[in-house]
């Protein structure tokens, strides 16, 4: 594998060479763009209202109506709870050790998110505390996901400067979908079919 | 199983037997025309602000400035992902990366294995190669699983089924899933979200027992070793999550040179691709994270032809391309044929240019064919979210194929009558002689009409010429030629 890797690396020397090597700048317009920031509408507005474009529901609630609001979105239905999650579950299932065939069984999870981008209505999430492990947030079929609203940021740009790579991400803009069938938009194949996100303002 | 793009005739055999397919016309200008809307729509969003060509600008410099430096950015790409934890594997060409994931299969005992859809994987054709290993690799991507099941060919990048309406899936579904694993309903309709439980049902029980997944990248990190998957159904989590080991086939053009980057291309992709704001799942993962996901990671580094395109001054741009398939949706050309008349994993204006450009021209009549399929319009350019200047690309292959045929039979005519032509035009009078042969000869030539515009025009030549005006009107040779008229009447008198 060595000798491809050294073929390799010298055909691309060998494609460029006689190529002015030296770089012109990335123009980064796009991040400073002054027509970025909507006047008409506040941050929060516009996350829940691309949020809910995607048919994720939102639901806005105050710190003390978590419990109440978690209670009501998973009725009876039981829940994994990742470590770290600050919230009251009524059926919880304890996060820690379980495998995939014994998520598969667990109808819903609830966990938090690292961020929310507001232009494309999306949720970020980095697997940490009261995240869990990434096939927490995928395999059961309900995903409720709690978001303080101070962490919501503009825009993709804003999201990668705050987001830390070494950490794996998950970035879930909605339910589910498929679009492979006459390009037509279906919610629902492997991921969870519904997403439901809290806004705790 | 498994059929392969090989045989498939030059582009203008195969787009006859599509154009004479009246279902597959339908599907296809039904599916381009709701991702046009959907794409214009969004972008618009972004146009309004002026960000679109702000974007568009910094994801072509970007790509340019990374495949300018490409050696550097790979050598830092492994040595990141090597501090992550993943296993670097080099390979020159297809052989090589089909080789690596078999012997990684092997090594683990498994005889199966689940696949994200990834174009990367398609072009070195694995899935054939893993099969001739006694490894059954399985599709997960809804669109792919459609291609698997019903033994097709993918026509399309972003959606390789697009030439499938809902109920010919049905069909496939209820016929091929029992021998695949987990069979259809019997209650199964064509509904699209009856089609896409049915899918759900039966790939599930394939991503909790699966060992060993197979993706592609859309992006590689260099500064980080941070690879990224960016899909909708999340099949591709699935895979990336579920199974103890993970094998990333990635094309050297997929390199980014940091993390700050992606801020760019995660707003370009899918507007551009599905014409959404943002896809529903972008998954990222930096090597092996303890307790999370697969703990043995490997990276396989793929040419197979990208460091013959890079080598093309004017063609390398079309390394920028993130496979988005906008200039595919677009374009006059596949929206009639469909992608197979291609004959390559990349089909569309895209792969007219990246064929030919990654294979070499002058060896394969296919492949040569292929940057003619095109009339040139520049719709694709207009739509490229990273400004590959595709109809420049495929003039510049057009003359690469006309050189590299040079003295070839079949345009021993054609060269021939550019030599006569070259002849004539060197000197003044062997022009003024060629022009009153040709106004003598115009009495004489073929059938004479007059065109929608006044002008007259010789619609059939005679002989040798006969081929060549099969489809083309060849203006008629004026009786007299501007030098007889100028020495007849002395220009000014009349």
């Amino acid at each position: 594998m060595n000798d491809a890797r050294t073929a390799i690396l010298e055909r691309v020397r060998g494609a460029l060479a006689g190529t002015e090597r030296a770089a012109a700048p990335v123009p980064r317009d796009y991040r400073t763009n002054p027509a970025r920031r909507p006047v008409r509408q506040d941050l929060l507005d516009l996350f829940v209202e691309r949020v809910e474009d995607y048919r994720a529901r939102v639901h806005r609630c105050s710190p003390e109506e978590v419990a109440d609001t978690l209670a009501t979105v998973l009725r009876h239905r039981r829940a994994v709870v990742p470590e770290g999650f600050a919230w009251p579950v009524p059926h919880p299932v304890p996060g820690a050790g379980l495998t995939a065939a014994e998520l598969d069984r667990i109808p819903a999870v609830v966990t938090t998110a690292t961020l929310g981008v507001a232009t494309t209505g999306t949720l970020v999430l980095t697997h940490g505390e009261g995240q869990g492990p990434r096939a927490f947030s995928l395999v059961p079929d309900v995903h409720v996901c709690v978001l303080p609203a101070d962490r919501v940021v503009l825009g993709v740009p804003e999201a990668v400067a705050a987001l830390d790579p070494h950490r794996p991400q998950t970035w879930i803009s909605g339910p589910s979908a498929t679009s492979d069938i006459e390009l037509d938009r279906v919610e629902g194949v492997h991921g969870p079919r519904e997403l439901h996100v809290l806004v705790v303002t | 199983m498994s059929r392969t793009f090989l045989g498939t005739p030059a582009f203008p055999e195969a787009a006859r037997a599509a154009l004479a397919d009246p279902q597959l016309r339908r599907n296809l200008a039904h599916a381009t025309g709701t991702i046009r809307g959907k794409r214009a729509a969004v972008v618009a969003e972004l146009e309004e602000t002026g960000e679109w060509e702000q974007l568009r600008l910094a994801g072509a410099a970007i790509k340019d400035q990374t495949l300018h430096h490409l050696d550097e950015h790979l050598v830092r790409l492994e040595e990141s992902l090597v501090a992550a934890g993943a296993v670097v594997h080099w390979a020159r060409d297809a052989e090589e990366a089909c080789a690596v994931v078999a012997s990684i299969a092997h090594r683990h005992g498994l005889d199966e294995v689940v696949k994200i859809k990834s174009m990367a994987t398609a072009e070195i054709g694995l899935n054939e190669a893993l099969a001739a290993e006694g490894i059954a690799a399985w599709e997960t991507d809804l669109a792919e699983l459609i291609v698997q099941l019903g033994d097709d060919l993918p026509s399309h990048i972003l959606v390789p089924a697009i030439h499938r309406n809902r109920a010919e899936i049905r069909e496939i579904f209820l016929r091929e899933m029992a021998g695949a694993g987990r069979p259809a309903p019997d209650d199964l309709t064509d509904e699209p979200a009856r089609l896409a439980e049915a899918a759900r049902l039966h790939l599930r029980e394939k991503f909790l027992r699966a060992g060993m997944a197979v993706s592609g990248a859309n992006f590689a990190v260099a500064e980080t070793g941070t690879l990224v998957v960016v899909e909708s159904e999340g099949n591709g989590r699935m895979c990336l999550t579920l199974p103890e080991v993970l094998v990333s086939v990635v094309g050297i053009e997929k390199v980014v040179p940091t993390w700050a980057d992606l801020d760019a291309f995660l707003q370009l992709l899918p507007r551009s691709s599905t014409g959404e704001r943002m896809n529903p799942y972008t998954s990222t993962w930096t090597g092996v994270t303890p307790g999370d996901g697969p703990q043995e990671v490997h990276v396989v580094l793929l040419d197979n032809g990208r460091t013959r395109a890079l080598a093309d001054e004017v063609g390398r741009q079309a390394l920028r391309c993130i496979r988005c398939s906008a200039c595919l949706n677009v374009c006059p050309v596949y929206e009639r044929t469909g992608g197979h008349a291609y004959g390559s994993v990349y089909p569309g204006p895209i792969g007219a240019i990246l064929t030919p450009l990654m294979r070499g021209v002058g060896t394969d009549e296919q492949v040569d064919s292929l940057p003619y399929a095109s009339s040139l319009c520049g719709a694709c350019y207009e739509v490229c979210p990273v400004l590959i200047d595709i109809p420049s690309v495929l003039v510049d292959q057009r003359a690469q194929v006309v050189d590299a045929r040079r003295g070839h039979v079949s345009h021993v005519g054609e060269s021939a009558a550019m030599k006569g032509a070259a002849w004539a035009f060197g000197s003044a009078s062997r022009l003024a002689g060629a022009e009153r042969l040709a106004g003598l000869a115009g009495k004489f030539l073929g059938r004479r009409r007059v065109d929608p515009g006044g002008r007259g025009v010789v619609s059939r030549l005679l002989g040798p010429g006969g081929a060549w005006s099969e489809a083309r009107d060849l203006p008629a040779p004026p009786r007299e030629s501007f030098r007889a008229w100028w020495r007849r009447t002395n220009g000014a008198d009349t």
